[in-house]
C-alpha cells in the first residue's frame, strides 16, 4: 500500500534559523534515513561480516548508505533507499542465524550535517574529543558528548570541516538551539 | 636614556609600549582621569598620581598598588562600568574608554543586573602546551613547532615577552626583536595555537590544563562584536611545559603595608611597559643582585635612588656595578616606614633605615621598592603533585624530581635567578609587620598560631588566613613559611610550604558555566508531538529532562478544573495521551525469555506471542525499582516498557546483568524509546475511535482481547496496537514510528471528534491510575517497598528458581505484618485533599494531636480530587495497612487533624468491569 501519511521532522521549525547562520558555518537537517541497530558476534563472517567496519571508531559507505561502528559487536546501519521495516527485516534475517539482533531505530535519531570553515572550532566548543583532521578524518566516528547531549559524530572529508551528527530525536531541539547559539560567535 | 616627565604626571617620555596618540577617559572614585591604550587601571592611576586605592578589610589601613600584575596583594578595585565586578586587580585590568572604577574597602559588590555577556569554552588537543611566553616559553614553543608538533602557547599578559623589558639583548638582537621574530615564526605553523590574555589556572592529571582567556574586556564595546567575553580553554597535552617565570619576594618590616611600597621589578615593569615612574625619590630595599636592574633603570629614567642593601660591604657586592645617580647603603635594613605628611592618607613618606653600624635614620621617599629574591612560579607543577624542594640559595621552593609529561623551564625551574642573602623579615614590632597585606595578617598572627601549638604550615595558613585572599599567597606564602620556620626554630626544608591549588587566579563562575545557562542549562527532551502540545495550550511539567504535557486548560480553567474535566472525559467518553516518553527496550535473541525471567519477579517466558504482561522489577534487595508492560513480539523478541524516568537506568541495569553475570545468555538489548511514539486512546468510546481509524482490524473484545497486541497499518505505515490500560478503562495504545507521530495523532483526533475526544496530560493520567490503585514507582514507592507491600504478591513468581530480588523476599523483615503497605485513604469530610507527604497517626478521639513523640503510622504518597468518586482521595503507605481497612486514622494538616478512612487502594471499578468496554 502506498504511503499516504506525512512524516514530521523534529527540526522542521529550525529550517529558517539554520538558513540564517553566518558565513563559514552551515547546519542542515538531513532527510529521513532508515537506521537499524545491528548486533553480531565479533567473529561473524560472510558478505555482511566483510562489509562491517571492524576498527573501533570507524564508519564506511555502502551502496545505499553507511555503516557506523558502535562497539565490538554493534553497528548502526543506515540506508537511504530501504524503508525502516525493510532494512530491519533484511538485517534480522542475517542476524538471527548468528544469534545477533537487528532493531529498527530509524526514528530514534536524526542526522545533521555541519559544515564550513568554522565547523571544527564550533564543535570543539562542546565536544572534548580531538577533531583535528590528522586524527578525526573521513571514515572516523565517535560516540561522544556535544554540549550536554550524547551524539554519534562522523568525520567526512579530509579537511576537518565536514561532519555528520546523529542525535537522539528528543534531544534534537536542544542540539539545534546549541548549534545556532554557538554560531553567534561568527556573526 | 634621557627622559622627561610629562605634564607633572608620573609618565616619562621614551618609555612604555602605549599608544600615546590616543586618550582614554575613565573615572576613579568619581574623579575623571585619562590614560592610553595599553594601560592597565593601575598604570593609569599611578600615571595620574593616584597612589591610595582603598582601605584594608580588617584594620582599615590604606592600600595601594604593590605589584604590576596578578601577584599584587593589595590593589583591588570595583568596576562599575561597563559591567559591575568586584575585587578585580587594578594591575590586571586593561583600561578602556568610559570605565567607572571605585576603590574598595576590603569588600566588593556583586552586580545586581544580569550579566548579558557570553562565556564559552574550547577543547584542544596538542602535543606540547607551553604556559608562559617569556624567553624560555617562546623557545620551547618554537622548538616543538619545528619538530612538527601540535603546539599551544598561552600567556596571561596582553603581549608576549614575559619579564623582558625591551632593553635586553638576546641572540645578538634586542629582546623585543627576538620576541617578534619568534612569534612571526610560530605564526607560520598552522597547528600552533598562540593565545595571549590567557591564564592557565589549573593543571590536572594526564596533561589536562584549564585556562581562562579574556577576550573582549580590553576592546571598546564597538569592537567586541559577538565574541564571547571570556573563554575557558580545556587543553589536553602530551607534554606540558611550565614556563611561568618567578614572583618577586618582599621583605617584612614594620608598617610595610603603605601605599607606595611595591615589588622592585614591578616598578621596573611599570616604567618599561607603561612609561610610569612610580616615584621620584625611590628607596630600594634588597638583598640580591637582581634588584639592581631596577635601580639602574629607575635612576636612568630620572628617579633619585637609594639602595638599602642588606648584604654587608665585601665580596658579596663585588658583582654590583656602580649606578650613576644612585646611592647604595650596604649592610643596612629598612626597619619601618613613616607616612607622608603632606597627603595625610597613609602613603609612604620615608623609610626608617638602620645601617651596618646600628645608626637609625630616615630616607624620604615616595616609593619604597622591595626585593628579597625570587620564588619560582611553580603552581602548575605543584597542581599535579610535582614535589618542590627548598633551595637555600634562592630562599625559595623550586621543582624537584620530575612529573611525567611535565617540564619546568626558565625561572619557574629556578634557572637564572641571581642568588643573594635570604631574609624574610627584619626585627621589629610583630603586630605591625604585615605578611599577607590583603588579609591584614601579621607576624604576630603567625606567632600566635605557633604559640597555640600549630606545627604545620597548612594549619598556620588556616589559622592566620595568610594566603587565602584573591592572590592566594603569591607573594606572602613563601615568607609566611620562612617566618614560621624562624619562629619555630626549625629548618624550613623540614617545614615545607603550603600546597598550591587551582585556580591560580580567581575565575568567575560565569566563565565556568559557559553557555550552559538559560535554555541551554539542561537539555529539554521533547516528544515528536511537542509543537502540537504547545499549540493546544498545554501546561508542561518536567519529568526528568522530558517536557510532558501536564494538562490542557481551557480558558478560565485552573489545573484542578482542567484535570477534573479531563478525568471525566476519559471515564465517560474517550481521551488521548502522549505517552511517548515511556522507556522502551527491544530484547532479542534465543535467550530473551530466560533473561526476562531473571529480571522480572513474574514469569515472562510463558507469555504468548501476541500478548502483553505487566511486570515488576526489583533490585537485589527485593525492593521495587521499576514496573511496566512486556510485549512478546516473537519467540525470540520482546519489547520491554519502562517508566519514563527509569528508561536509561533500567537499560543500564539489564546490560550490567547481561554483560557481567550472565554473558552466556544469547540476548541483545537496544533502546527504542524514541523510535516509537505511543498514544493511549482511553475510555468507553475508544473502541469506536480505534475501529474507525484502523478499519481493517477487528477491535471487538473477542478478537482483540485485553493484554494482547495486533499489528496493522495506517496509510501504508505499520502501526502496533495494544490493549493496555493504566486507568482501568477500555484502552488501546497506538504505537507508531515517531516520524508519523503527528499524522497518526491527528487521524485519531479527527476520528474522535464526534466523541469529543479529549487530549489529557500526565496529571489526569496520575489521577486515573491512582483511582485504580496503580502505583507510580518513585512516587508511591521510595526504594524500601516490596511488590508484596504494594499488594502485588501475585506478580512474584513462586515457580521460578531464581530472579533478581528473590532471595530477599525470604528475609524475616519482609514477612513482618507491620511493614508499610499501599492502601487508599478517604478523608471523611469528603472535601479535604490531603497534602502529599502528610504523616498518618492513630485516630485521636478528642481531635487533638497527642504530645510528642507521636507514633507515625505512614505517609500519604499520592493525593487527588476524583471526578469519578466526587471527593478527594489518597494513596498511602501505612503500617499493616491491609489489615486495617475500614479503620479511621488522623492526618495532621497544618494545625488540624483530618480524619480519613483506610480503604483498598483500588477505589474505582474494583471488579475490573470497565477494561473491556
Amino acid at each position: 500500500m502506498a504511503r499516504t501519511l506525512q512524516r514530521s521532522h523534529p527540526l522542521q521549525s529550525y529550517e529558517s534559523a539554520f538558513a540564517a547562520l553566518p558565513e563559514g558555518i552551515s547546519v542542515k537537517a538531513e532527510p529521513y534515513l532508515s537506521m537499524t541497530d545491528l548486533r553480531l558476534p565479533e567473529d561473524v563472517d560472510g558478505p555482511l561480516g566483510k562489509a562491517l567496519p571492524r576498527e573501533p571508531g570507524g564508519w564506511v559507505s555502502t551502496a545505499d548508505g553507511l555503516i557506523v561502528w558502535l562497539g565490538p559487536d554493534e553497528w548502526l546501519v543506515l540506508s537511504g533507499s530501504r524503508g525502516p521495516g525493510e532494512l530491519e527485516a533484511d538485517l534480522r534475517d542475517l542476524a538471527r542465524p548468528n544469534q545477533g539482533s537487528a532493531v529498527d531505530v530509524s526514528a530514534q535519531r536524526i542526522s545533521l550535517r555541519v559544515r564550513g570553515r568554522h565547523a571544527r572550532d564550533l564543535l570543539s566548543g562542546g565536544c572534548s574529543i580531538d577533531l583535528h583532521p590528522s586524527v578525526f578524518q573521513n571514515g572516523r566516528s565517535a560516540q561522544t558528548t556535544l554540549g550536554l547531549t550524547g551524539v554519534v559524530l562522523l568525520a567526512l572529508g579530509a579537511d576537518g570541516d565536514d561532519f555528520r551528527i546523529l542525535v537522539r530525536s528528543s534531544f534534537a531541539g536542544y542540539l539545534a538551539e546549541w548549534l545556532v547559539d554557538a554560531a553567534t560567535e561568527y556573526r | 636614556m634621557s627622559s622627561e616627565r610629562v605634564d607633572g604626571s608620573s609618565r616619562v617620555d621614551g618609555y612604555g609600549r602605549l599608544d600615546r596618540s590616543r586618550t582614554l577617559r575613565f573615572t576613579f572614585d568619581g574623579q575623571p582621569y585619562t590614560g592610553h591604550p595599553g594601560d592597565t587601571i593601575a598604570s593609569a592611576l599611578l600615571a595620574n598620581g593616584v597612589v591610595v586605592l582603598g582601605s584594608s578589610v580588617k584594620l582599615g589601613r590604606s592600600r595601594g598598588i604593590s605589584a604590576s600584575w596578578t601577584e599584587d596583594a593589595t590593589g583591588l578595585i570595583q568596576i562599575e562600568e561597563p559591567f559591575p565586578e568586584p575585587m578585580l586587580l587594578a594591575s590586571a585590568v586593561e583600561l578602556v574608554d568610559g570605565m567607572v572604577v571605585r576603590g574598595l574597602n576590603g569588600q566588593g559588590r556583586l552586580a545586581e543586573v544580569p550579566d548579558a555577556a557570553r562565556y564559552d569554552r574550547r577543547h584542544h588537543h596538542v602535543d606540547t602546551l607551553v604556559v608562559g611566553a617569556g624567553p624560555a616559553g617562546l623557545r620551547a614553543a618554537l622548538a616543538a613547532a619545528r619538530r612538527g608538533e601540535r603546539v599551544a602557547l598561552i600567556d596571561d599578559r596582553p603581549e608576549a615577552g614575559g619579564s623582558l623589558t625591551g632593553s635586553e639583548t638576546i641572540d645578538g638582537r634586542s629582546s623585543r626583536h627576538f620576541v617578534a621574530s619568534v612569534l612571526a615564526d610560530l605564526a607560520e605553523y598552522p597547528d600552533v595555537l598562540h593565545l595571549q590574555r590567557t591564564t592557565a589556572f589549573g593543571h590536572y592529571d594526564d596533561g589536562f590544563v584549564l585556562a581562562l582567556e579574556r577576550r573582549t574586556d580590553h576592546l571598546p564595546a564597538t569592537e567586541a562584536g559577538n565574541r564571547s567575553r571570556q573563554r575557558v580553554h580545556r587543553i589536553r597535552a602530551q607534554r606540558v611545559v611550565v614556563a611561568t617565570g618567578a614572583h618577586e619576594r618582599p621583605i617584612v618590616f614594620a608598617d610595610n603595608d603603605r601605599p607606595g611600597i611595591m615589588l622592585a621589578a614591578s616598578a621596573r615593569d611599570f616604567l618599561h611597559r607603561y612609561g610610569v615612574l612610580v616615584g621620584r625619590e625611590v628607596v630600594l630595599f634588597t638583598s640580591h643582585d637582581g634588584a639592581y636592574d631596577t635601580a639602574r633603570d629607575l635612576a636612568a629614567a630620572g628617579a633619585s635612588v637609594t639602595v638599602v642593601e642588606a648584604r654587608p660591604q665585601g665580596p658579596a657586592l663585588e658583582g654590583v656595578r656602580a649606578i650613576p645617580g644612585a646611592r647604595v647603603i650596604p649592610g643596612a635594613r629598612v626597619i619601618s616606614t613613616l607616612a607622608d605628611q603632606e597627603h595625610q592618607d597613609g602613603r609612604i613618606g620615608a623609610a626608617v633605615v638602620i645601617d651596618a653600624e646600628g645608626h637609625e635614620f630616615f630616607v624620604n621617599c615616595d616609593a619604597l621598592l622591595l626585593s628579597g629574591g625570587w620564588n619560582p612560579t611553580a603552581h602548575l607543577f605543584s597542581h599535579v603533585r610535582g614535589a618542590l624542594a627548598y633551595d637555600s640559595q634562592l630562599g625559595a621552593f623550586k621543582p624537584a624530581q620530575s612529573v611525567p609529561g611535565t617540564e619546568v623551564v626558565g625561572a619557574a625551574a629556578g634557572e637564572g635567578i641571581q642568588p643573594g642573602l635570604v631574609i624574610w623579615r627584619v626585627p621589629g614590632p610583630r603586630e605591625r609587620q604585615f605578611v599577607d597585606v590583603q588579609r591584614d595578617s601579621t607576624v604576630a598572627d603567625i606567632a600566635r598560631a605557633v604559640g597555640a601549638g600549630l606545627r604545620s604550615v597548612e594549619h598556620v595558613k588556616r589559622y592566620t588566613t595568610i594566603g587565602t585572599a584573591h592572590d592566594q599567597g603569591k607573594t606572602s606564602g613563601m615568607i609566611a613559611a620562612g617566618i614560621t620556620a624562624e619562629l619555630m626554630n626549625r629548618p624550613i626544608e623540614e617545614l615545607g610550604t603550603t600546597t598550591f591549588r587551582p585556580p591560580y587566579v580567581p575565575v568567575a563562575f560565569a566563565a565556568l558555566a559557559g553557555r550552559e545557562r538559560g535554555e541551554l542549562f539542561d537539555p529539554a527532551r521533547k516528544t515528536a508531538l511537542h509543537e502540537w502540545h504547545v499549540k493546544a495550550g498545554a501546561v508542561f511539567e518536567d519529568v526528568g529532562q522530558w517536557k510532558r504535557a501536564r494538562h490542557y486548560p481551557k480558558p478560565g480553567e485552573d489545573m484542578e478544573a482542567a484535570v477534573l474535566r479531563e478525568c471525566a472525559a476519559v471515564r465517560t467518553g474517550v481521551g488521548i495521551l502522549d505517552g511517548s516518553t515511556l522507556g522502551k527496550i527491544d530484547v532479542q535473541g534465543p535467550d530473551a525469555p530466560a533473561l526476562l525471567d531473571l529480571m522480572y519477579t513474574n514469569m515472562m517466558s510463558s507469555l504468548k506471542v501476541g500478548s502483553v504482561r505487566y511486570g515488576v522489577m526489583c533490585g537485589v534487595d527485593g525492593m521495587v525499582i521499576d514496573d511496566g508492560t512486556v510485549v512478546r513480539l516473537a519467540e525470540d523478541r520482546y519489547m520491554v516498557i519502562t517508566t519514563t524516568g527509569g528508561a536509561a537506568k533500567i537499560l543500564d541495569w539489564m546490560e550490567e546483568w547481561v554483560q557481567t553475570e550472565w554473558p552466556h545468555l544469547k540476548v541483545k538489548l537496544a533502546s527504542v524509546t524514541e523510535q516509537w511514539a505511543v498514544f493511549p486512546v482511553v475510555g468507553p468510546r475508544s473502541r469506536e475511535v480505534i475501529g474507525e481509524v484502523f478499519g481493517d482490524l477487528d477491535v471487538s473484545n473477542e478478537a482483540f482481547g485485553f493484554m494482547t497486541w495486533r499489528d496493522t497499518e495506517l496509510g501504508g505505515v505499520p502501526v502496533r496496537l495494544a490493549r493496555i490500560s493504566f486507568s482501568g478503562e477500555l484502552a488501546y495504545e497506538v504505537n507508531v514510528n515517531a516520524w508519523y507521530a503527528e499524522a497518526v495523532w491527528l487521524k485519531l483526533l479527527e476520528a474522535g471528534a464526534k466523541h469529543n475526544i479529549t487530549p489529557y496530560g500526565t496529571e489526569t493520567m496520575h489521577v486515573l491510575r491512582a483511582e485504580k490503585g496503580y502505583p507510580i514507582i518513585g512516587q508511591d514507592t521510595d526504594g524500601t517497598v516490596t511488590p508484596q507491600d504494594l499488594g502485588m504478591g501475585w506478580a512474584v513468581s513462586k515457580k521460578k528458581p531464581d530472579f533478581v530480588g528473590k532471595r530477599s523476599f525470604a528475609r524475616a523483615e519482609n514477612q513482618n505484618p507491620l511493614r508499610k503497605q499501599l492502601v487508599g485513604l478517604l478523608p471523611t469530610d469528603e472535601s479535604t485533599k490531603l497534602p502529599e507527604g502528610s504523616q498518618i497517626v492513630e485516630f485521636a478521639a478528642d481531635g487533638v494531636l497527642p504530645a510528642p513523640p507521636v507514633p507515625m503510622l505512614g505517609h500519604v504518597t499520592s493525593s487527588y480530587r476524583s471526578a469519578a468518586l466526587g471527593r478527594p482521595f489518597a494513596l498511602a503507605l501505612l503500617k499493616g495497612g491491609r489489615e486495617r481497612i475500614g479503620d479511621v486514622v488522623h492526618v495532621p494538616v497544618g494545625e488540624q487533624l483530618v480524619a480519613a478512612q483506610i480503604t483498598s487502594a483500588v477505589l474505582v471499578d474494583p471488579e475490573g468491569a470497565r477494561r473491556d468496554g
